[in-house]
């Protein structure tokens, strides 16, 4: 209950407010709150750098983790596979006279997965999958599982749309137990295996977003999980497409993004190849249409020369016949 | 090097006791033995009472561990959130008196950079993910609470996946109170899978009592009689070792 009444005094911070770091003294004013988590509130704030990000929570430990997983990535080098962290710090919070800690990472602006989807259409489902899946791939590779993967943790940025990873609170080292899930996405929710920090427990997730980007909304499990899920990709004309796909993640029987990546990657092409042969199939019954127009006119043509030479041979037997008398 | 073992009991009710030991003593008992209490109170459309709730936080603050009131829905949830969070508190007093001992006396944590404070926190993180787990689920069937349990076995199956995905060895046992005959009864024995459970649950009758504080006491004196059960079996692990040399 105490918890309770400081996280909502953490979550009321007025615009303009000020903190002060109590190790590094860099200070921070407040703008907005940006989102809540499990853990703590988001504020977008003003720092000398520029807009930045401020995660605040008055649950020391998991702040701690989170800045751990985000130092990690910090050493990945080249690719944005989270928000880049900026400073740790403590705050003294004169309402609740308690240490309060932070930390601040970069603010990426934009806008969050399903409200993009619902705006720009279904078809961009499986290319922003298709991103998400070559960054899993490289989180992977660096030995580590996201975890909490839905779509509130994903943002698609820029012009250019590009998906990115938000809230690095749920990643896991590779095989220890899965730290944060949500229900909807956690494959042990739905029966369909362990909560062991692997590759195909992201995976999982993964078509767990693909249907619910459909679907736009969550629903409960009944009886037999596995026999919902695949009823439901089968009632949706989009889900249905990548169906080989997604029975596939949810089976577990990927052991890596990439080859998820490429197998969806074939279904796409496959989709698009399969319109194009339906065309060409189109434009070779008109050739043959036009084929068979064109052998009887040639027929006709045959029986034209075989009359006029008929009638030739005619006219030269009557001229012979008008010599010979 | 044998990693060490975290003991917990996990009391799940929903309200007062009225039977027996006042149970935040026999929490705080407990906590002296070095296993941690945790409890939590399951709601069902309506409120907890205002002392039922006094309660549920006492035994925990008792215990040394971490209480939480949640509707039986979120059970699933929160059942393996608070035995994580235990874990994770507890292991985090280990390392504070470690620190003290290396740094002077009222350091903890908190007081560390945070630069330093990360370091530690990976080391905290390890001994959870790694260290041995013993859990003693301890389940109030009394009256109201009998419409409840199909959720909270579903929860502790739940509970199973969540810790079992973990490096360390995890030791479950499900107790039920008030017994048939006794305070409290033994449903499942020290298992690592806590599945075991589903021949199990569905057979228990509900009663009228509710002796929380006598529960606790007899589910104190398990742990110990399961120590010394299995410190003969590591011994005779031993002999079998030298034995074969």
């Amino acid at each position: 209950m105490m918890n309770n009444t400081l996280k909502n005094h953490l979550c009321k911070l007025p615009s303009g407010y000020i903190i002060v770091g109590k190790w590094h003294k860099h200070s921070y004013k407040m703008i907005k709150p940006l989102g809540k988590g499990a853990n703590g509130v988001v504020y977008l704030a003003e720092s000398s750098k520029g807009l930045v990000a401020v995660k605040l929570s008055d649950n020391s430990t998991a702040i701690t983790s989170e800045v751990n997983v985000l130092k990690h990535f910090s050493k990945v080098q080249g690719v944005a596979l989270g928000p880049s962290l900026l400073d740790v710090d403590d705050w003294f919070d004169p309402y609740s006279k308690k240490v309060v800690c932070f930390y601040v990472m970069e603010y990426i602006k934009g806008e969050d997965f399903l409200s993009f989807i619902q705006k720009r259409g279904k078809e961009w489902i499986v290319i922003l999958i298709l991103q998400l899946l070559s960054d899993l791939e490289k989180l992977h590779q660096e030995g580590w599982v996201f975890g909490d993967l839905k779509p509130e943790n994903l943002l698609v940025v820029g012009q250019a749309p590009k998906i990115r990873l938000l809230d690095v609170g749920g990643t896991t080292l590779k095989g220890r137990a899965i730290k944060e899930f949500t229900e909807f996405y956690d494959r042990g929710y739905w029966g369909m295996g362990s909560r062991k920090a692997e590759p195909s427990y992201d995976l999982f997730s993964v078509a767990m977003i693909m249907i619910n980007a459909c679907y736009l909304k969550r629903f409960e499990k009944k009886e037999n999980g596995r026999e919902q899920l695949i009823k439901m990709i089968g009632a949706d004309e989009t889900l249905r497409k990548y169906r080989k796909v997604l029975v596939r993640a949810i089976d577990g029987k990927y052991e890596h993004a990439r080859e998820m990546h490429q197998e969806l990657m074939a279904a796409v092409i496959d989709e698009s190849s399969s319109t194009k042969t339906k065309s060409r199939s189109n434009q070779s019954r008109k050739r043959s249409v036009q084929k068979r127009y064109q052998k009887r006119k040639k027929r006709s043509g045959v029986l034209e020369t075989a009359l006029i030479v008929m009638f030739l041979l005619f006219m030269y037997v009557m001229y012979l016949y008008g010599e010979l008398l | 090097m044998r990693k060490g073992t975290l003991k917990q009991i996990l009391l799940i009710t929903d309200g007062c006791s009225n039977h027996g030991e006042d149970p935040v003593a026999m929490a705080a008992l407990a906590r002296e033995q070095g296993i941690t209490v945790n409890v939590i109170g399951v709601l069902d459309q309506d409120t907890i009472d205002e002392s039922g709730l006094r309660e549920i936080e006492g035994i925990a603050m008792a215990g040394g561990g971490v209480s939480q009131v949640v509707y039986a829905t979120q059970l699933s949830q929160t059942v393996q959130m608070v035995t994580r969070k235990a874990m994770t508190q507890t292991l985090q007093g280990v390392v504070n008196r470690e620190l003290k001992q290396i740094l002077g006396s009222d350091v903890t944590m908190e007081d560390l950079p945070p630069e330093k404070r990360g370091e530690v926190m990976e080391v905290v993180d390890e001994l959870g993910e790694t260290a041995e787990l013993e859990v003693l689920i301890l389940v109030d069937t009394s009256g109201s609470m009998k419409t409840k349990l199909p959720t909270v076995k579903e929860a502790l199956f739940d509970l199973s996946l969540s810790l079992n995905a973990r490096i360390g060895d995890n030791h479950f046992a499900v107790f039920v109170f008030p017994g048939k005959r006794r305070d409290v009864e033994k449903v499942l024995d020290w298992t690592p899978k806590l599945e075991a459970l589903s021949t199990v649950f569905p057979k228990l009758t509900s009663g009228g009592l509710t002796p929380t504080g006598p529960a606790l006491r007899e589910a104190l004196t398990y742990f110990k009689k399961k120590r010394s059960l299995r410190s003969l079996i590591s011994s005779d692990e031993q002999y079998f070792e030298e034995s074969s040399m």
